[in-house]
């Protein structure tokens, strides 16, 4: 068993675990379902976390891995102002339609806005360059950044 | 009108936006049991013996199901509506495999970890067949892939592996072709195609507290999964019960009856919660995907460059197994038959087995395919009549008020029905089309360097619903603050029809789209609706529930009266009004009728069919820019023209377009399903499968004519599956169009494009 303390959406909190246990597999069991299953190899962006505030693919990060880190899921951040902006862009563009890609896309929205408060096009698309989506085309998610 | 066509959020986005737990798998089943399935690694042949002793001694494997735990029950795994016009081929586990990625066993553990240990452990002996990978040499071969099944109508001919046969003619291509002045004939394909939604296929199943079996699942056709499971585990329909909640993306892969009946066979075998997820390398080989398809064409054209005769030739390549195989060839031609007003059409089509992967439904459903090789050809042969390929086309297509016979001979399986085309907007989509990418100001500039840019046009067309086949029904019932419940069998698998549907009962009963509580898609709690496919659910789930809130609000206006004791009132604005000024708001007339006055539920159900298709009509643009000496190709810019009728939600619409344009730039340029020698499917990841990424997407501008379809509610057309038709052919006519090089068969890779120069 592996043991970690890390903070997760602001608790400090201390977890046992098999090695190879992926963050991706733990968050789910913590029934944080905003992060999503959809490749295993880190090429979707579906699990998309941030890590001390940077984007993080979950189930390329090994829970054992996270020694005093500071991992935010959705969840965690569904109440702040700037992720709440970001979600009512997405709403009034019509930038979700799944809606499975979309917590993952906006926490690369967030990470972006946090350091760039006026991103530009090329900006925005690099933030979520890892986070595929197979219905929008990414058109309207990038255009909601940019009303 | 004041809802429909007027920008509306989704009834469902805040939830989606917050990550809230929506989807199939974001709940917890306690003792949950885990599914991992064991695949064949051969091509063709026998099971001999499965040895599952040392996977079974394992601790946590609770049981592994053979082809000997199920009756030998054939079906098909086409999620389509009964009878299903696809082959009845397939068993739950079959001791003959047909691919690599066949099933050959279902392990059944207490964690994920476990099952996965115990795959591992099996080991099996088979006695392997020659197999066929290539659709040219399957009929007639001495090597046969379903010899055991005799008597299906649905199966053309197991000894010759032919899974389907279609076959049409119209007037006498023979005499028009000696009196066509211009002759041409070509062969186009397009490859095996993923539909790469980013949730995979998901289910889960439990026993409820009433001993009745639980299926929750991701899928695009609930009502036909609780039919098919209740058949084949012969369990009764009236003790399933199938809850689809969000999708996360189908595109027609969750069409197929794909997991739901292992997952369902586990938990009644065993008593316990079972799920069973497939991981994305799982979902390219024992998925589904696009049906490959060689097609040649012959077309001849008279003096004034009007279109004689067709003759279309199809070869649909089904994989193992041949879910829709007969179905996909069938709008293949339907619709390629359907755009352009040609007198004369002869039509042949085999669908074949192979030892590859199954194919399936995926959106546009044969079209993209059959519009791959027609609007290729258009262009080829207005290059060489030196003629504009935008005159050409315009030439030819069938107006308002033509028949079209092909949909009379073509149906779902049979023959289809008399169809007159009501509404078309295809010249102005073109019109449009041609200022917004600026054909006449820049295309066909005489280029030197190495990096040439060129410009292509596609006109398509798709059809709205299964005519005479989709029925959809829908209820409605009134609470006392004059909102409604509103329940529909339709399935929003993330189109956001659960809002269109919402809008269009907002519309009718004069509220606001906030007063429509929908929910969708549960075989308990929802009337029958035959499934998302086919671009049905806004023509024919809309037609349900425009019928539904037309009834409501009459029976609405009848109480009022009675209330108010009047022979003579009016809804509007959602209040009952008198000319003598009385009124009684919705809200009024529910209170009182749950308690005081005439007391009722007021509700309303409706189901419609339809026996119109009425087909949406698109014209792609595509700008690109090639590399003459590395080969690479970018599409620059694409614009998609849309005539989808009456459009209920501009930006979901919009929404379409743009998420299907890269699905198709995708089937040109980078997604293509590679095997090995063995058939075995080898790029199985998205590092190898190339999908388009945020940086990948060119640019796009979506728009919208308006027609107004008579038989659509509101005057609405589908929008769902028509702008995937359109980006292939136009960016192969692009490419020809930058450089001469001209590729007919997709995908369009730098090695084909520098082979076209003459460079290799």
């Amino acid at each position: 068993m592996t043991e970690v303390t890390f903070t997760l959406n602001g608790k400090i909190i201390a977890v046992k675990c098999v090695p190879g246990t992926t963050l991706l597999e733990y968050l789910r069991q913590l029934e944080m379902y905003s992060v999503k299953y959809g490749c295993d190899d880190g090429t979707c962006g579906a699990c998309t976390v941030l890590i001390d505030g940077k984007t993080q693919n979950a189930c390329l990060t090994m829970v054992g891995t996270l020694q005093g880190k500071t991992i935010d899921t959705l969840e965690g951040l569904n109440e702040q102002k700037l992720v709440k902006s970001i979600q009512e862009r997405f709403l009034t563009e019509g930038a979700i339609q799944c809606g499975y890609c979309t917590p993952g896309m906006i926490l690369s929205l967030t990470a972006l806005l946090r350091e760039n408060e006026e991103p530009s096009e090329v900006d925005i698309r690099d933030a979520i360059s890892g986070n595929y989506c197979r219905c929008t085309g990414y058109v309207k998610p990038i255009k909601a950044m940019l009303k | 009108m004041k809802i429909v066509g007027k920008p509306t959020n989704r009834v469902d986005g805040n939830a989606l936006a917050k990550g809230k737990p929506v989807f199939a798998d974001d709940i917890r089943l306690s003792d949950v049991l885990h599914i991992k399935i064991l695949y064949s690694t051969i091509p063709h042949g026998r099971i001999i013996n499965i040895h599952t002793e040392k996977a079974l001694a394992i601790p946590g494997v609770v049981t592994i199901l053979t082809h000997k735990d199920f009756p030998p029950h054939f079906y098909t795994t086409a999620g389509q509506g009964y009878p299903e016009p696809s082959p009845r081929d397939t068993l739950i586990l079959n001791p003959t495999v047909r691919f690599v990625g066949d099933k050959v066993a279902i392990v059944v553990a207490d964690s994920l970890e476990i099952a996965k240990q115990a795959l591992k452990s099996i080991t099996v002996e088979y006695e392997e067949y020659p197999a066929i990978f290539d659709p040219e040499v399957s009929i007639d071969n001495t090597v046969v892939l379903h010899p055991e099944i005799n008597d299906d109508p649905f199966l053309f001919d197991s000894k010759r592996n032919i899974a389907a046969r279609i076959t049409a003619d119209v007037g006498d291509v023979k005499v028009a072709e000696r009196e066509s002045h211009h002759v041409f004939e070509r062969e186009y394909s397009t490859p095996y195609v993923q539909h790469a939604h980013v949730e995979p296929h998901i289910t889960l199943t439990w026993m409820d507290e009433n001993n009745r079996l639980v299926i929750r699942t991701a899928t695009q056709v609930p009502f036909h999964v609780r039919r098919i499971v209740a058949e084949v585990l012969d369990f009764p329909i009236s003790r399933i019960r199938v809850i689809k909640p969000r999708i996360g993306g189908g595109f027609g892969a969750k069409q197929e009856i794909l997991n739901e009946e292992i997952c369902a066979a586990v938990t009644l075998k065993t008593g316990r919660p079972a799920r069973i997820e497939l991981t994305r390398k799982e979902e390219f080989f024992a998925s589904r995907s696009r049906h490959p398809q060689r097609i040649r064409i012959k077309m001849g054209l008279d003096e004034q460059y009007k279109i004689r005769f067709i003759d279309l030739n199809i070869l649909e390549n089904c994989g193992a197994y041949g879910p829709h195989a007969l179905t996909v060839m069938s709008v293949t031609s339907q619709k390629t038959l359907s755009l352009y007003n040609i007198p004369n059409i002869r039509l042949h089509g085999d669908a074949v087995y192979t030892n590859l992967p199954i194919a399936g439904a995926y959106r546009g459903y044969g079209a993209p395919q059959g519009f791959f090789a027609l609007e290729s050809m258009m262009d080829e042969i207005a290059d060489e009549l030196n003629i504009d390929p935008i005159e050409f086309r315009l030439n030819n297509f069938f107006r308002t008020g033509d028949e079209i016979p092909i949909a009379e001979i073509l149906g779902e399986g049979r023959e289809g029905f008399k169809t007159v085309l009501n509404t078309t907007g295809i010249e102005e989509c073109l019109q449009r089309g041609r200022i917004l990418i600026g054909w006449d100001h820049h295309r066909g500039k005489e280029q030197t360097g190495v990096i040439r840019t060129g410009y292509g046009v596609a006109a398509v067309c798709q059809g709205s619903g299964i005519p005479g086949i989709d029925m959809a029904s829908a209820f409605i019932k009134m609470n006392e603050d004059g909102s409604f419940n509103l329940q529909v069998g339709a399935t929003d698998l993330g189109t956001g029809s659960d809002t269109s549907l919402a809008q269009i009962a907002a519309e009718v009963l004069e509220v606001p789209v906030e007063k429509i509580i929908v929910y969708s898609s549960d075989t308990d709690m929802t009337p029958f609706d035959t499934g998302a496919y086919a671009s049905s659910t806004t023509f024919i789930s809309g037609g349900a529930v425009k019928k539904a809130a037309e009834l409501l609000k009459f029976r609405i206006l009848e109480q009022g009266k009675r209330i108010l004791q009047v022979d003579d009132a009016d809804i509007s604005d959602g209040i009952v009004k008198t000319s003598s000024g009385e009124s009684l708001t919705y809200s009024d007339i529910c209170t009182r009728s749950f308690y005081t006055d005439h007391q009722q539920q007021l509700m309303a159900t409706a189901s419609h069919t339809s026996f119109d298709s009425p087909p949406p009509f698109n014209a792609t643009f595509v700008k690109v820019s090639v590399n003459t000496d590395t080969g690479e190709v970018k599409v620059l810019t694409v614009v998609s023209v849309t005539d989808a009728g009456q459009i209920i939600n501009p930006s979901m619409a919009e929404g379409q377009v743009e998420g299907a344009i890269p699905q198709s730039l995708g089937m040109a340029l980078s997604e293509f399903m590679i095997f090995d020698d063995n058939g075995r499917t080898v790029n199985t990841d998205f590092l190898n499968y190339h999908v388009y990424y945020p940086i990948d997407m060119p640019e796009i501008i979506s728009e919208f004519v308006h027609t107004d379809e008579p038989t659509g509610p509101f005057g609405a057309k589908a929008v769902a599956e028509i702008p995937i038709n359109g980006p292939a052919p136009a960016v192969v006519n692009a490419i020809y169009n930058a450089c001469g090089v001209r590729i007919r068969h997709l995908p369009v890779t730098p090695e084909k494009f520098i082979r076209g120069l003459g460079k290799l």
